[in-house]
């Protein structure tokens, strides 16, 4: 319990969103940025702040806070630290609805196409995990399915992007793997954003429910938690908010893993609480290794999955490590 | 497609049995070259059967070789968007770079780039097969080079320097000095650019522009990130012809920062095919830009 939590995340999420907007390959002064961003003074420094780096920090917002909000969900759901959209499959089989709909032509019929390929691709994923491991399956069956859906995905993106006549498309299996926001416009914020509040919305509407699964299954049922439209929500949001993180960014790794992990002692381990906490705590994470990408190699468009997975995999392992001494 | 399935197939089986053959009698595999005699095995000295594996030198081969001479172009040579002679590459038939059916093709001279696969290139070498290698043209000097080094390897000496002597001419009367050079920037997918050291760079310098890549302290390719091309406010923006199926490389010259820059500069989509290979069909590319900055000259 602390009051301080939330207002403390805005403020870092704020002050992370700002520097975003201020850091770039072009040397823009401070005072000179703000003015284009919000006054529109400076024809070409107004098309940089508004078309490049605004769309890239609100995207950055957008994205870490759907990963985050998703992890803390599943985790909250099948009562397993483990879980997480990139570890169970969710992101890379978003990742292969989005390049399907790219390659086949289908992302440009219509403006929502490819975030819905991605969500559907992710749908999949979901309701694959829960027909496999589900509520009462062990961390080990709900890992070896993740890394089975992981790789057959990823093994059939790497065909389509391969059988793909454009010559650059084949170089792209690593941002679908690994995610990036280089070079993306608003043109990606209005397509991401629909499903995103959907699916926010879906999972808020789960919070009550999650509280109730802490004290298992059968405990939530006699409290009057309907199961079937909890596990309805929980698959249509999760799938919504990695969809379109993924449609628009790649699949990124490890943020609903670590995020949930670190604010957990915080709001006492209360998956109500945890929600917004962890959105908002994905949303920092997310715009500071997009800061980080910048800054360490700023023309080599370096992969975020890159940073995430250096600060996630290493908390994967010692929770691997303590799931296995604690002996599920 | 499946008919071109089934042809490989055959291929592949042909060449399982030659290479049968060859193993149980060497007799067999001295006729694609002896590495010990002279290549060509003709007395005039010029190979017989000329195999080229590369989209530039299919390209200069077919412009030099004398008829009969060339047996087979790379499958580059035949897509119209990289090949400035697509319709003439129909003529011959295709072959993928692969050291299996180059062997089938029975060459006495294979012409190949320095960045064809180093194992295409020793195992041709292990098969006695003699290769010349060319290095992609990186100026308009190395694509006069080029013409006269395919020429000599072809045995076509007289016909290469005439070659060159007449791409000098040509390129000579291309020139002009504009009363004013527009700065313009080439921008490609990824957002990469070329400056000077490059083929593109001195195209586009020939034609009269000075560079953006330049000025952002670029020699040779190098990605621009699309904040400083808009910072950079060039006059004219070059960009590539775009490819089927999609690409995120390729969504970035749809980004709306560029579209917008591009509503307010002059700017142009000019096709690959000229600019990839150093043959004279550079010099299309440095005339349509001329014409392009001529036209930004009278605008008003």
């Amino acid at each position: 319990m602390n009051h301080w939590l939330i207002p403390g995340l805005v403020a870092l999420v704020a002050a992370l969103f700002a520097a975003s907007l201020l850091i770039g390959p072009a040397a823009i002064g401070v005072g000179e940025s703000l003015a284009a961003l919000i006054r529109g003074e400076g024809e070409a420094v107004v098309l940089v702040m508004r078309e490049i780096r605004l769309p890239r920090a609100l995207l950055g917002v957008m994205v870490g806070a759907s990963l985050g909000l998703a992890g803390a969900a599943l985790q909250g759901f099948l009562r397993n630290p483990l879980a997480e959209p990139g570890l169970i499959g969710t992101s890379a089989s978003a990742a292969l609805g989005a390049v399907l709909a790219l390659q086949t032509g289908f992302a440009a019929g219509f403006a929502l196409a490819l975030p819905a390929a991605a969500l559907t691709g992710a749908v999949i994923s979901v309701v694959l995990i829960l027909l496999l491991a589900g509520p009462r399956g062990s961390s080990l069956v709900l890992i070896l399915a993740g890394i089975a859906i992981s790789a057959l995905a990823g093994a059939l993106i790497s065909l389509v992007l391969n059988l793909s006549p454009n010559p650059f498309a084949a170089n792209e299996i690593v941002f679908w793997m690994m995610g990036s926001l280089t070079d993306r416009s608003m043109d990606h914020v209005r397509a991401a954003a629909p499903f995103m509040l959907a699916g926010a919305a879906a999972l808020w509407l789960t919070r009550r429910g999650l509280d109730a699964m802490t004290l298992g299954e059968d405990a939530a049922a006699s409290m009057g938690i309907a199961l079937t439209r909890l596990r309805l929500l929980l698959v249509i949001g999760t799938a919504a908010l990695v969809g379109a993180a993924t449609a628009v960014a790649g699949a990124i790794g490890f943020v609903g893993l670590v995020v949930p992990h670190i604010l957990r002692p915080w709001v006492g381990a209360q998956p109500s609480r945890l929600l917004p906490a962890s959105a908002l705590g994905g949303a920092a994470m997310l715009l500071a290794a997009d800061i980080a990408v910048r800054l360490i190699a700023p023309e080599r468009d370096l992969k975020l999955g890159v940073l995430t997975a250096i600060v996630g995999a290493p908390l994967f392992l010692h929770l691997i490590w303590k799931t296995r001494r604690a002996g599920l | 497609m499946s008919g071109c399935a089934r042809a490989f197939d055959l291929l592949t089986a042909a060449a399982l049995g030659l290479w049968l053959g060859a193993a149980a009698a060497p007799a067999v595999a001295e006729a694609p070259g002896d590495p010990s005699g002279d290549p060509s095995g003709n007395p005039s000295g010029a190979p017989g059967r000329v195999v080229s594996i590369n989209l530039c030198t299919d390209q200069l081969a077919m412009l030099l070789a004398a008829p009969g001479q060339l047996v087979s172009v790379s499958h580059l040579a035949l897509d119209p968007r990289s090949s400035a002679m697509a319709a003439e590459a129909a003529a011959y038939p295709v072959n993928h770079g692969q050291a299996e059916e180059v062997f089938l093709l029975a060459p006495d001279l294979v012409l190949a780039g320095t960045f064809t696969p180093r194992a295409t290139l020793a195992m041709l070498d292990r098969l006695g097969i003699p290769v010349v290698t060319l290095a992609p043209a990186g100026s308009l000097a190395d694509v006069r080079e080029g013409m006269i080094a395919v020429g000599r390897a072809l045995g076509r000496g007289a016909e290469g320097a005439a070659m060159a002597r007449r791409f000098d001419a040509d390129l000579a009367a291309l020139h002009d000095d504009p009363p004013r050079r527009p700065r313009a920037a080439l921008y490609y997918a990824n957002g990469y650019t070329l400056g000077g050291g490059t083929l593109s760079g001195e195209i586009l310098a020939a034609a009269g522009f000075d560079n953006i890549a330049a000025e952002a302290g670029l020699t040779g390719g190098g990605v621009l990130p699309l904040e400083r091309l808009v910072l950079a406010d060039p006059d004219f923006i070059v960009m590539g012809e775009s490819y089927p199926g999609a690409s995120r490389a390729e969504e970035l010259l749809t980004h709306p920062a560029l579209r917008t820059l591009m509503d307010t500069r002059a700017g142009g989509v000019f096709a690959d095919r000229d600019w990839l290979c150093g043959t004279p069909h550079v010099l299309r590319a440095v005339a349509a830009l001329r014409e392009a900055r001529r036209a930004l000259e009278t605008a008003p």
